[in-house]
This record gives C-alpha cells, structure tokens and sequence, in this order.
C-alpha cells in the first residue's frame, strides 16, 4: 500500500480529485471566496498530512503537473492576440497603470515591513512577492533576499489575488475590462491571472500581459533603488 | 493526435524561450520569452490561430489546477517562515489589496481622460 500512494500517479490522482471537489464546492456554494484552487490545495494538504506522505513523494506526481505551467503562460499570448485591439487602444493606459502598480508593490512591501521591523534580509525577500515565480527568485537573489521565502511570498499573494480579486474588484467600482486583467495580473502574476481567465477572455489577456509587463517594471525599478542603497 | 501537434507546436516555442533564457542570457523567464514569441508569431502569420486552438482551450482552462503542487509545496516552507509568518501574511494580503486597486484607478483614470 506505502508504495501505491506514494507514486506519482496517486499524486496524480489526488489533485486532479481534490480540484474536482473544489470547483464543486465552488459552485454548490456560489460563494467566490471558496476558490477551486485554495479549496484544492488544502484537500491536498490535508491528505498528505492525514496519510504521512512526505511532500517529497508528491512533488514526484506534482513535477509532472506543474511541468505545464510554462506552456500554459506561454500560451496566454492566444487570448493577448485576439484582444490585439484592446491593446492598441488602450496601451498608454495599460503601460501606466502597470509601472505605477509596480512602484506601489515595491513601496507598499517596504514601508510595511519596515513598520513591522522586519531584516533587511526579509525586506528583500518581500520585494519580489507581486511578480513570477522564476522573476522573483533572480531579484530575491540579487538583493541578498531569501530565495525561498520569496517563493513562499509569492505563492501566498498569488492565492490572495485569485480569491479575493472578483470581490475586491467590484467593492472598488474597477469595472473596466482591462483594468480589472491588468489589476489582477500586477498584483498577483500568473496565480491571480487564473481567476482573470474565469471572469472572461479580455480579462485574462490583459492579466497575462500583465505578468510579463509588472515583472519587468519591477526587476528594473527595484534593482536600481538596491544599487542606490534605498533598501 | 490533434491535441498532440498542437502540444508540439507550442513546446518546441517553450524550448526556444529556454534555450534564449539558458544559452543567450536574455534576461526574461523562459515562459515570458516564449509568451512574445508566440505573440509575434500570430501577429505575422507565422502560427495560424486555428493550428494551436484546442490546445489554448485545454491549457488556460486547467490554467489553475497547474498551480496546484506549488501551492502545496508551501508545506515545505512552513519552517523556514514560523518565525515570522504572521507579518509575512498581513504584508501579502494588504499590499495586494492596494496593488490591484492603485493599478486598476490608474488605468480607469488614464481611459476616462482619454475619453473626455
């Protein structure tokens, strides 16, 4: 029995259920703070605590699925390409909204754990929390961070964005369709853009663009406050 | 088989974006490369939509259940953050609230002016 659930393909199995029951809670419900993903996630959890089955033994069926995840962001480029109008119209707005996004993230994560009293270390493994995973890490690196705590950081934004962006968006009167995908993709990178894709395909071109844009803006603004010594 | 040579098509994108990021050193994840390349691509023809649609379909609808063993790999990190997990969590869950409201008045103000 050890050997059947520690496989990968039990793995396998048990998110692909632990997903099914998500979206099925989320629907039953109607309540959108019951994300598919969260719900999964903690089932997932959940059962590697209850069975004692290391994180180890499922990240063997974990790798394969998360192997997906480069084809999938590569991929957001299809609903980029047919919201193409959108993105000539709308370009000044959506390169403004992205760099001041950016900057806010930056400031916001200092000042606050600044006010926490946090180490210069946590400080700039913060930082990089609103943007992609393998962006993060580099600038985590670069500014003497924490590399895995970054990663935490981010997956962690990542989750918030996608729970509590339809609901954000809506008490905030953000009811523009490329504000609202380019909101989510520069506050919560690919994680928020799954809930983007949910709310429709505008949405979820714009947060996919967005990912690439608020990495970039990102990377550029906070190395160079680093090299000035601001952190 | 469909499915199959729609997958090829954009693995072999996702392949050169590695090999852009790994042996050319532009400073871009894989991903995002890849992302501007199959964007260029549509764009000028190169990859007709309709040779990678069901493919699109299948990836961005499971886009979320991809994310899932990253999210259950944060039970590895529950060590390294105890200490301060707390602040951690009320710094992520503020600042992304702030994040997404600043860019999304942003962009409504900039498209309102505009269109005044």
């Amino acid at each position: 029995m050890k050997e059947i659930i520690r496989s990968p393909l039990f793995a396998l199995l048990i998110s692909i259920l632990a997903y099914e029951t998500g979206i099925f809670i989320n629907k039953r419900t109607r309540i959108a703070f019951f994300n598919p993903l969260m719900i999964a996630i903690a089932l997932v959890i959940g059962t590697l605590l209850a069975l004692h089955i290391p994180l180890e033994d499922y990240k063997k069926g974990g790798d394969f699925i998360s192997l997906f995840l480069t084809p999938a962001t590569v991929i957001l480029a299809v609903p980029l390409y047919k919201n193409i109008n959108s993105l000539k119209k709308d370009y000044v707005a959506i390169l403004g909204g992205v760099i001041i996004g950016s900057v806010t993230a930056i400031l916001s994560v200092w000042a606050m754990a600044k006010a926490f009293g946090l180490s210069k270390e946590l400080i700039a493994s913060l930082i990089p929390k609103s943007i992609t995973t393998p962006l993060g890490i580099e600038l985590s690196t670069q500014m003497k961070g924490i590399p895995s705590v970054t990663v935490a950081a981010i997956i962690i934004t990542g989750i918030f964005g996608a729970v509590f962006a339809e609901w954000l968006l809506k008490v905030c009167k953000i009811t523009d369709k490329t504000a609202k995908g380019i909101a989510i993709g520069t506050s919560s990178h690919a994680l928020g853009t799954t809930k983007a894709v949910d709310i429709g395909e505008t949405e979820g071109a714009m947060s996919g663009l967005a990912i690439g844009l608020a990495g970039l803006v990102t990377v550029i603004v906070a190395t160079v406050l680093f090299k000035f010594g601001f952190f | 088989m469909k499915l199959l040579r729609q997958f090829l098509i954009v693995l072999i994108i996702c392949f050169v974006g590695e090999v852009l990021n790994k042996v050319v050193h532009v400073p871009l994840p894989g991903s995002i490369i890849g992302m501007i390349l199959l964007f260029i691509c549509l764009i000028t023809g190169v990859i007709k939509l309709d040779k990678i649609d069901e493919i699109s379909r299948f990836l961005i609808d499971h886009l979320a259940f991809f994310f899932i063993p990253a999210g259950v790999g944060l039970l590895g990190y529950v060590g390294i953050l105890k200490k301060s997990i707390l602040p951690i969590l009320v710094i992520c869950f503020v600042t992304t609230f702030v994040v997404m409201i600043v860019t999304g008045w942003t962009i409504q103000m900039i498209k309102g002016r505009k269109g005044k």
